[in-house]
């Protein structure tokens, strides 16, 4: 089963999308594909190659879906599911603006990263989890948070660095945790997460299996195109189709790692293909459109919920601004830049609900005046809240109070009869 | 801060009701260690009988590590545990370090209890980064949401003619780190009993074992082989009791001090040897209670001299106890390049109980 899914996922099943696209490309040149106008020197063979892939794996923008979508007649979303999307989307945008506010203006402080543009693959996913589904995320991870749940008031005030925030202040920017959402984190460094996201996969088959719980948890890992050439993710991809978990690696492939283009650091830039190595599907998708990253996803979530094992999707998609707040963003090409703006994820389900009459553009604007100021009162309360106590600094370091095997009471935990779930038969 | 977290430990453990607890818990301590034990069992049977309880007692212990199912164990501690329990709760894993540690820590914070087995702690270094950034931070990163009851066992330190990538201790690395709790048993008493402890704790906890250790046997009380003994973590234990000069050391080299305690003896010389048993949170009650009674201090370790769990321990006495020193302090740590493999070289790398006998004498005559 793994072939039939590692081909670029036609959007109806039917086969009109290959034709729109003819074998061979004359204009737009093939470089393109990677949205990658300035001529580097990467020898001409290679060049051909990535053309060719070009062909194989096309990449349609959103105004080719929306024609082809009217010829079919049938709507990939509901009215309010298309409401609920637009919603999540532009709660994620206005969210981050918000954080490039806060942060020159002195109340963000260290590392922030934004995730200006990528927000079709964050709702594309997460909004077709259930609660008890986890998420592990990388640093840029504010609107992996929002998305799963956790509410704006919480991650504002964490960025704030403020007591009320979802880790009370002591995680910050990088390091979103929240147990009641199953958001487990926010991990700084590449690649981290990956194994941790595996464990928590693991964690389900397990309780279905051992413990025998009715549990059909998944989890997804988000990671960016540098991860994909660390040894984690390899090592991951191995155990997780070995053990057949329920899991899904969502490649977040904006192209660039800082400065570093994907290009220049990986050996075979197409990271889909990765995935029939280690034999678990891999897909190719268009990261700037949300419907078509929600199809792959309700694919690839069920094939985990049914206990078929892990996928990985790579999404084509891009970052608006730099890779931190503190990033010049100067080799980044403006020309690609304007070319992936002109893609935004917003503006595409926008016209997409407009045309298709699900929502009028008035209650798109009261969607978003609602967000406005939903995250304007966010940032009034992360402002109101208090720093966190001195005492805080040194609470929480173990979990057990004392730290020293100690229990509340004074005693040695050890010795509560208390302290072991049941009786060991032996 | 120093001040203030001593501040809160004398609150809460030493003064009042605390003092009088550490009486009876020495007094306890003491009583089992002097108990009739007719039965003797191995360091390797009692890490094994431990894991076994705990596997039994709850569904959501598992063991994850290199060779730990169908070999029975690179160093045979989980013999049977497969036949046992089965691949689901005992997994071999591909020779993927950071991966399966990654795994172990995102089940741990899923809800599991993993145990998860590194071949040696040389291999830890692979997986570092989950042991110490994605399990040690975590509690504290997310505020207390998301605890991490994991344990990563293995053996540590020299062996016999490993060489230098399969001989180094890690015991001062990991007790570096706040999030961690480090144990590292010597007698299989201690063994089974900070195993326990710490498959139950909900904390990550690093058990540096010792290759050596696993094959000696040592005289085992019918206490400690009841299936809800455990032994509390944070506690060191006073084996031998003696006047004169104390020595406090860890793992493999509690035998040699023993060693050296007697042959101090023969010269007169009383030396309380300390098995600290918990590297952090490190016991500077008991350590400092000793020097004040003795007023002169021997550490021993096998680790690198620099930074190592010794130069705490001198540093916390220093601190603590100055005017009740006698003498300075000594430290004794193996020799500060990589293991060589040559066998009279290794020895000259590691500290003997001469060392120590040596050590203890010059720390007894240094007043004179």
């Amino acid at each position: 089963m793994a072939t039939s899914f590692s081909a670029t996922l036609p959007l109806h099943g039917s086969q009109e999308n290959r034709l729109l696209l003819p074998p061979i490309r004359l204009a737009p040149p093939p470089s393109s594909f990677l949205g990658f106008t300035r001529s580097l020197t990467i020898p001409s063979s290679r060049r051909l190659y990535h053309a060719h892939a070009a062909r194989r794996s096309p990449v349609v923008g959103v105004q080719e879906v929306v024609k082809e979508k009217k010829v079919t007649n049938s709507l990939l979303i509901t009215k309010e599911e298309g409401l609920v999307l637009y919603e999540d989307m532009i709660l994620g945008r206005s969210f981050e603006d918000m954080c490039a506010q806060m942060y020159y203006r002195g109340k963000m402080f260290g590392f922030v990263h934004l995730y200006n543009g990528q927000e079709a693959v964050s709702t594309g996913f997460i909004k077709l989890l259930t609660q008890s589904d986890s998420v592990v995320s990388t640093y840029r991870d504010h609107v992996h948070a929002l998305s799963k749940g956790v509410s704006a008031r919480a991650v504002m005030s964490e960025l704030f660095g403020k007591v009320t925030g979802c880790c009370r202040g002591q995680g910050g920017s990088m390091h979103m945790f929240s147990k009641e959402h199953n958001m487990l984190g926010g991990f700084a460094f590449i690649g981290e997460g990956i194994p941790v996201a595996t464990g928590a996969a693991f964690t389900s088959k397990y309780k279905r299996e051992v413990l025998k719980q009715d549990c059909e948890d998944v989890t997804v890992a988000f990671f960016g195109d540098g991860t994909c050439n660390n040894g984690q993710f390899y090592e991951c991809l191995n155990m997780a189709a070995l053990y057949k978990l329920p899991i899904i690696f969502v490649v977040e492939n904006n192209l660039w790692a800082i400065g570093m283009s994907h290009l220049r650091s990986t050996s075979d830039p197409e990271i889909w293909k990765k995935g029939p190595a280690f034999g678990m599907p891999g897909v190719h998708v268009d990261g700037m459109d949300v419907l078509k990253v929600r199809e792959v996803a309700k694919e690839a979530v069920t094939r985990a919920r049914r206990g078929e094992g892990p996928t990985l999707v790579e999404c084509e998609t891009y970052r608006f601004r730099g890779h931190s707040l503190a990033d010049p963003d100067e080799l980044r090409d403006a020309a690609e830049k304007a070319k992936y703006a002109a893609r935004d994820p917003i503006t595409a389900l926008k016209k997409y609900l407009v045309e298709n009459k699900l929502a009028s553009e008035g209650e798109l604007k009261t969607i978003e005046k609602k967000i406005d100021e939903l995250v304007e009162e966010a940032v009034e309360f992360a402002d109101a809240s208090p720093q966190p106590g001195r005492s805080q600094l040194l609470e929480n370091v173990f979990a057990d109070p004392k730290g020293f095997g100690i229990g509340p009471d004074g005693r040695y935990r050890c010795e509560d009869p208390k302290f072991t779930q049941g009786t060991a038969q032996v | 801060i120093r001040e203030k977290m001593w501040g809160i430990l004398r609150q809460r453990g030493i003064d009042g009701g605390g003092l009088s607890l550490r009486r009876t818990r020495s007094a306890l301590v003491s009583a089992r260690s002097y108990a009739a034990g007719s039965k003797e069992m191995t360091v390797r049977d009692a890490l094994n009988s431990a894991i076994d309880e705990e596997m039994s007692a709850d569904p959501k212990v598992f063991v994850m590590g290199e060779e730990v199912g169908q070999y029975q164990g690179a160093y045979k501690i989980t013999k049977g545990l497969l036949e046992k329990y089965g691949p689901e709760r005992v997994y071999d894993t591909p020779i993927t370090e950071a991966g399966f540690t990654g795994i172990g820590v995102g089940a741990a914070y899923a809800g599991l209890k993993p145990v998860v087995e590194f071949m040696t702690f040389n291999f830890s270094m692979q997986a570092i980064d989950h042991i110490i950034n994605s399990a040690a931070k975590s509690n504290y990163m997310s505020a207390g949401q998301i605890n991490v009851p994991i344990v990563f066992r293995g053996p540590n330190g020299a062996a016999a003619g490993v060489g230098a990538q399969h001989s180094q201790c890690y015991a001062a690395w990991y007790a570096s780190v706040p999030g961690l709790k480090v144990l590292a048993p010597y007698s299989a008493e201690d063994a089974r009993g900070l195993l326990k402890a710490a498959i139950r704790d909900p904390d990550p906890v690093v058990f540096l074992e010792n290759e050596l250790l696993y094959g000696e046997s040592f005289p085992i009380s019918e206490e400690a082989l009841d299936s809800s003994f455990c032994l509390p973590i944070g506690k060191a234990k006073i084996e031998r009791e003696g006047k004169d000069v104390t020595i406090v050391t860890f793992s493999k080299m509690v035998g040699f001090a023993l060693k050296a305690a007697e042959k101090l003896a023969e010269e007169g010389i009383s030396a309380e040897v300390i098995n600290l048993r918990s590297i952090r949170p490190l016991d500077r009650e008991t350590i400092n209670a000793s020097v004040r009674k003795t007023s002169r201090l021997v550490t021993v370790e096998e680790g690198f001299p620099q930074h190592g769990v010794c130069a705490e321990i001198c540093a916390s006495v220093v601190e603590e106890s100055f005017s009740y020193l006698d003498a300075p302090v000594e430290r004794i740590a193996g020799a500060d390049v990589p293991m060589p493999y040559a066998a009279n070289l290794e020895r000259l790398a590691l500290p003997q109980v001469e060392d120590i006998v040596r050590a203890a004498k010059r720390a007894c005559y240094r007043s004179k």
